[in-house]
């Protein structure tokens, strides 16, 4: 016979009054496991994105909000191309790779997909003064070379080809398709497509990115902006700039250059991201503070419980020769073993639970973090404990006498 | 055991209940005390004043020379670990625990080890012939059995005194006559015995009889001529 015994059978005594404080625990750690594990790994998503993307800078109308443009990559206001001159011409600093673009909705075989108008880059060279202004004369390596096409290409050597031919030519007629859009007309490379009344040549098809890019339809800027019958319009331009230039006030200097548009760079659209993650952190911190808090009250409740039902028995062990000591130690052991117990099951619940919902309802890929163990234990034993330690007293405190009535 | 004046007082809606009223007493070592009176003339109360349960209002216990109310609650609790032994009217064994374990608590809480205290339990489960109950838990074994097993508990750390609260009270007269032969063995040992009845039967098989009256002891009974004992 030792502590633990004693403990442990009377555990299993009434194990089934423990097990609504078990389950309380249990559901809170995990929630709390699930939630940690899932934001960890959003987070890092993030910030691979972010490192991927590099500090591009994306010039909108005024009036479209970042979320219209990431949620739909498409939007309905516009702006002149001649943004596009005024930005080569100007004697800006860490600007690499404008990249225009327009897209406009279309419906083929009943299916929906985007005409995104890009302007390649014999466009560009075609016009000596920009040429001029140094824009495509720098070094095709280093800061501001990663995303010199429209759409977030992935670079493995069929696309860098597929992107250099985009960004080298397209002619008028010629067109490049997503994955998707192969696959769901039917097309490969040659095949002709009739779009909006127009027939292109499909140059080549994008390998899958994953991306809204594989159901986009791209064609020269200009052809399609034919096809929308707006004029000389464009929805976006996306600027690789450099990071230091950014860091140093290029936002604001182009703010400058074209006040009529909103400049946001990438950075603050990740940025925006990693807030919303940060609040939907607090957001959980909250959410975990109620489960604590009831969670806690349900073990403080049982232990309360536990200790009037077991007046009798305290008093027997006192008059056996328990001292107060002892009898606290017995209450704060079952605590104990209820917080690790709940610590663990709760850990593993949780990570199951964030292993099969992260990638639903965050799009992530998630993975058990063993670290989270040590945490989970943590906070489950000290709540548990917490939440014990004034029933325990009270069971110390017990006035031997009252306990034993028939004495 | 000495008690000195001693008195305990409860308040009850508002009313002082005197429980005992200045009652000394000396308990030699090796007696075999019963206590009777009717209900709630502070029989249970004598009892646990003498078990070191129940602080008095006044006056003071002594038990081998010390005064046990000026010990601390720990320090009394180790006196009891070492020195009595409670039996009592519903024997108050641990439900959840076999016979075996019931009966290693107090060696548990004397801090015998593991295997001491399995050996020293089943020789005295033997001695109450309950050698083939050692895994039956409280609620498998018989009235008889059960109190057997409380006194078998008692024995585990080899008290001085033994304070038995109506051990009969609940059996039948053929295990109530087993449990006070095994009471009567423990006083042939030399242990104190302080026993409260209301069984006259019972209180016959002790050497003298206390017998108390509105918390004052009216009849002190006969000093046995010839003590032997420890305590």
């Amino acid at each position: 016979m030792h502590l633990r015994k004693l403990v442990w059978r009377e555990m299993f005594e009434r194990k089934n009054q423990l097990v609504t404080s078990f389950l309380a625990i249990l559901l809170g750690i995990a929630v709390v496991v699930s939630i940690k594990n899932i934001t960890f790994y959003s987070e890092k998503a993030v910030a691979a994105q972010l490192e991927a993307l590099g500090a591009n800078v994306l010039i909108l109308p005024k009036s479209v909000s970042l979320q219209d443009y990431y949620s739909a990559d498409m939007q309905n206001d516009e702006f002149p191309e001649e943004y596009v001159q005024r930005l080569a011409m100007s004697d800006l600093q860490g600007l690499d790779n404008l990249s225009p673009k327009l897209s406009l909705p279309v419906k083929l075989k009943e299916r929906s997909f985007t005409l995104t108008g890009i302007l390649p880059k014999s466009e560009f060279q075609a016009k000596a003064m920009w040429a001029g202004a140094g824009i495509l004369s720098r070094p095709a390596e280093g800061c501001g070379t990663v995303a010199d096409v429209p759409g977030a290409f992935r670079p493995t050597a069929k696309e860098t080809l597929v992107r250099q031919r985009v960004v080298e030519d397209l002619g008028d007629t010629e067109a490049l398709i997503g994955a998707d859009v192969a696959v769901l007309l039917g097309l490969k490379e040659g095949d002709r497509l009739d779009v909006l009344g127009h027939t292109f040549t499909v140059t080549a098809v994008l390998p899958q990115t994953g991306t809204v890019d594989d159901s986009r339809i791209f064609a020269h800027l200009h052809t399609v902006q034919e096809m929308a019958g707006k004029g000389p319009v464009i929805n976006a331009i996306k600027i690789v700039g450099c990071c230091k230039e950014i860091s140093g006030g290029l936002v604001q200097k182009i703010n400058r250059l074209l006040p009529e548009a909103k400049v946001v760079t990438v950075t603050q659209v990740v940025d925006t991201q990693v807030k919303t993650n940060g609040m939907m952190a607090r957001l959980s911190l909250i959410f975990l503070g109620i489960i604590v808090l009831v969670g806690g009250a349900s073990i403080a409740n049982y232990m309360f419980a536990n200790v009037y039902e077991r007046r009798r028995e305290i008093g027997t062990l006192m008059a056996l020769g328990a001292g107060s000591t002892v009898i606290l130690k017995m209450f704060l052991l079952k605590a104990l073993l209820l917080g690790l117990a709940g610590g663990i099951c709760g850990y593993l619940l949780g990570t199951v639970l964030a292993v099969l919902l992260g990638p639903r309802l965050a799009g992530i890929p998630v993975l058990p973090m063993p670290m989270l163990v040590l945490w989970a234990l943590g906070i489950s034993v000290v709540i548990a404990l917490a939440a014990s330690y004034f029933p325990a007293r009270r069971a110390a405190r017990l006035d031997p006498c009252a306990t034993l009535q028939e004495v | 055991m000495r008690l000195e004046s001693v008195s305990k007082s409860y308040q009850h809606r508002g009313r002082t209940v005197a429980a005992l009223d200045n009652a000394s007493l000396d308990i030699p070592a090796g007696d075999f005390v019963a206590i009777v009176g009717p209900s709630g003339s502070g029989k249970s109360t004598l009892l646990l004043v003498l078990g070191g349960m129940l602080s008095p209002s006044t006056g003071k216990v002594h038990l081998n020379g010390h005064s046990l109310y000026e010990l601390s609650p720990n320090q009394r609790a180790e006196v009891r670990r070492q020195k009595v032994g409670f039996v009592f009217q519903t024997f108050n064994l641990v439900p959840y625990l076999t016979a075996l374990e019931n009966v290693q608590i107090p060696l548990y809480l004397a801090g015998v080890d593991g295997p001491a205290q399995k050996e020293r339990a089943t020789a005295l489960l033997e001695r109450v012939d309950l050698g083939d109950r050692l895994d039956h838990k409280p609620p498998e074994l018989s009235i008889g059995q059960q109190q057997r097993v409380a006194l078998a508990r008692v024995l585990a750390n080899d008290p001085e005194i033994i304070l038995a609260d109506e051990p009969t009270g609940n059996l039948d007269p053929e295990t109530g006559q087993q449990i006070l032969d095994l009471l009567e063995q423990m006083n042939r040992e030399g242990r104190t015995v302080v026993m409260v009845t209301h069984d006259p039967r019972a209180a016959a098989r002790a050497k003298r009889t206390l017998r108390l009256q509105e918390g004052r002891i009216i009849s002190n009974g006969q000093l046995p001529t010839a003590i032997g004992g420890r305590a």
